[in-house]
């Protein structure tokens, strides 16, 4: 029998927005699959998601859902998980509100090592807005802003997170199916900012001004395009060139943001002398 | 926990952090800025203390969407900074107000434009708090004149936000923000503390937007994350169920409640204080610590044998301009000093309706207004009465 999307689905919210071939709705049922697989109940879900067309997954899902303003879904995330630490946490956010807009906040995520899974569907391009350059947009590609070529340099979303202190981090492809459910559950299971980053593909204004000639065309790139981790490392360099590195990049274990303030506020519980105490209200955590 | 009253010797932004701590706030997220520190300081003492959270986040916009994270959590949460900061925080300000999520934002206000004068003090973020973010919008904002009634004020600002779902912001100058006074903290329960109306229909009922057979009109329950409610929350123009939507008729009239929720409410929102305006012929119109120079000025004046009273405003927004057309129908001149060049003045002169002459102070010095310079208004505005009258 077929998966049962639709118990995770916000009945007449459908159709998305998303343009045919979009990747965003094969990230969208792998996210459902893993939470689906790791079984944890609806109500402790939150997705947040900040702005451009992925970020209106959150409005399908049938969870605690929250899409915020540009750049800034982790720090919304951040506030709820540290009153609701029993809550399972998720980002969705598109690769330019992940690290341009948002990448002061991407970086100290990682370096406080909060519990929370970052989702970055990673399409190398602003889709909502027409096709704008972004910081993942390869050298030389074309964009509307970039009509000559890109002559800026791309963010490695991995080297980055993993650099600034991400205790899990992860790379995969729209194509990639079955290892996308995979890092995903593994993200969230993990304790620790977890970040994956999925190659998504948009033809509609990144593939077709790229030399794309369909949707099908971006999948097969993927395919052809990444290389596990693993294998790359028994490569020579010259052959790994030019290559989209999936797999796990680190998996680590290092003290947890929310548990380590947790720790804090029973080291300095109590009474001061001198100084008021107000009782906590009864509904907060 | 002391279960007493008692007395404590606080600065304004101190006073401020235990106005909050009395009304439930158990989240905090900030950023150093002058003059405002002293409040994510105090906090980062006495939250973790009482099972709070004090956060410093990576910069100002990180603390705005932090605030709102908590309090879809069902936590009260403040954050607190100046005009810098306060000019960051706006878009999610902005957020806060059409997702209808509570929460306070303190703006300890200090000189501008731009980096301005940190360490001066001002009144000059008045209409950025009425206007700062963008689009149609109800605000709240309440600006205290002493240390003692910051922390009441704080109190006032968590309640209103709980009870209508809206930011509410709580300015005051560098002066009352720094200012030592006694402050008497009351007993835990003897002063009114509000908290946030939770849905009392089940979970598939619910929808977090529509306010029909609420309690409080135009207001509809929100419940906290994690709890079985679930829903969807964004920044787009939304339906009752919070799904977003293009329908341009829904849309209106899902702005119109908006702004509604606070204009229906207003009387009890509004908060001001008179002084000797029964007999008045000129009065001041003040807030904040020039309030209280104006207090001075008007006993100056009343010794000289001059009719003079004072309106303070305690609630900025929403403005208090019927009262405002009141008085200027029975005097004849209102001075309105102000640290800034101009902002409350245009206010009252809009309430006034050509009623009376409207006079402004402005200075932007970083000094505060004396009680003289305000005295010799008081005097210009007879004069100007004076000769009026000679017209006739």
């Amino acid at each position: 029998m077929s998966f049962n999307y639709e118990e995770y689905i916000r009945k007449g919210t459908l159709p998305h927005i998303w343009c045919a071939g979009c990747g965003h709705g094969i990230l969208m049922k792998s996210i459902i699959r893993a939470i689906a697989k790791l079984g944890i109940d609806k109500n402790k879900i939150s997705v947040v998601s900040g702005i451009g067309c992925v970020s209106r997954m959150t409005g399908y899902l049938d969870f605690n859902t929250l899409h915020t303003t540009h750049g800034r879904a982790i720090t919304f995330a951040t506030g709820l998980k540290m009153v609701r630490p029993d809550m399972t946490v998720i980002l969705v956010c598109g690769d330019g509100d992940a690290v341009a807009i948002g990448g002061n906040h991407f970086i100290h995520a990682c370096r406080r090592n909060i519990d929370l899974t970052m989702i970055v569907a990673n399409n190398y391009i602003y889709g909502m807005t027409g096709g704008q350059v972004a910081p993942t947009t390869p050298l030389n590609d074309i964009s509307t802003t970039t009509p000559y070529g890109n002559i800026d340099r791309d963010f490695d979303i991995c080297r980055l997170a993993e650099g600034a202190g991400a205790t899990f981090v992860a790379r995969t492809t729209s194509f990639h199916t079955e290892q996308m459910d995979q890092l995903i559950i593994q993200a969230i299971k993990h304790k620790g900012f977890s970040v994956v980053d999925v190659i998504d593909s948009c033809w509609t204004v990144y593939g077709r001004r790229n030399k794309f000639k369909d949707h099908v065309a971006m999948l097969e790139w993927q395919r052809d395009i990444a290389l596990p981790l693993k294998a790359a490392e028994r490569m020579k360099p010259e052959d790994v060139k030019g290559k989209i590195l999936t797999g796990i990049f680190c998996s680590k274990e290092a003290p947890e943001y929310v548990e380590e303030y947790r720790k804090l506020q029973e080291r300095v519980r109590g009474v001061t002398p001198g100084q008021p105490q107000y009782e906590q209200p009864s509904d907060h955590l | 926990m002391s279960t007493s009253e008692h007395v404590r010797l606080l600065q304004g932004n101190e006073a401020c952090a235990e106005g909050a701590l009395y009304a439930g706030c158990r989240f905090f997220a900030g950023y150093p800025i002058t003059p405002a520190t002293e409040i994510a300081e105090y906090l980062a003492l006495h939250l973790p203390r009482r099972g709070g959270v004090c956060l410093q986040m990576e910069d100002e916009i990180a603390s705005i969407g932090a605030i709102i994270g908590a309090s879809l959590g069902g936590s009260k949460s403040l954050t607190a900074t100046s005009g810098p900061g306060f000019s960051l925080k706006q878009e999610g300000i902005g957020y806060a107000c059409i997702t209808e999520v509570p929460c306070v934002i303190v703006d300890v206000m200090r000189g501008g434009p731009s980096t301005g004068f940190p360490t001066g003090t001002s009144q000059s973020d008045i209409m950025q708090a009425r206007w700062g973010t963008h689009g149609d919008h109800p605000v709240i904002c309440l600006t205290p004149s002493s240390v003692q009634e910051v922390f009441y004020e704080t109190i006032r600002a968590f309640n209103l936000s709980e009870k209508f779902r809206i930011p509410v912001i709580v300015a005051f100058d560098e002066i009352i923000g720094h200012t030592r006074e006694k402050v008497v903290i009351p007993a835990p329960g003897k002063v009114e503390v509000i908290d946030r109306l939770l849905p009392t229909v089940p979970p598939d009922k619910y929808k977090p937007y529509d306010a029909a057979g609420s309690p409080i009109p135009d207001v509809p329950p929100i419940a906290p994350f994690g709890t079985g409610y679930r829903f969807h929350v964004t920044g787009l123009n939304h339906r009752k169920d919070g799904f977003p939507t293009n329908d341009g008729r829904l849309i209106q009239e899902e702005e119109e409640r908006l702004l509604r929720k606070i204009s229906k409410h207003s009387a009890e929102i509004i908060k001001y204080e008179e002084y000797k305006l029964d007999d008045a012929e000129v009065a001041v119109v003040s807030y904040g610590a020039t309030a209280r120079s104006a207090r001075r000025a008007v006993k100056m004046a009343r010794e000289d044998g001059i009719k003079a009273g004072d309106f303070r405003i305690i609630t900025m927004w929403p403005f208090p301009e019927e009262r405002i057309f009141k008085i200027a129908r029975s005097v004849s001149g209102i001075v309105v000093p102000e640290m800034n060049l101009g902002q409350v003045v245009y206010e009252v002169e809009r309430s006034s309706k050509g009623k009376t002459e409207v006079i402004g102070i402005g200075k932007v010095d970083a000094e505060p207004i004396v009680p003289g310079l305000i005295f010799d208004f008081i005097k210009k505005a007879l004069n100007k009465k004076a000769i009026g009258r000679k017209g006739c």
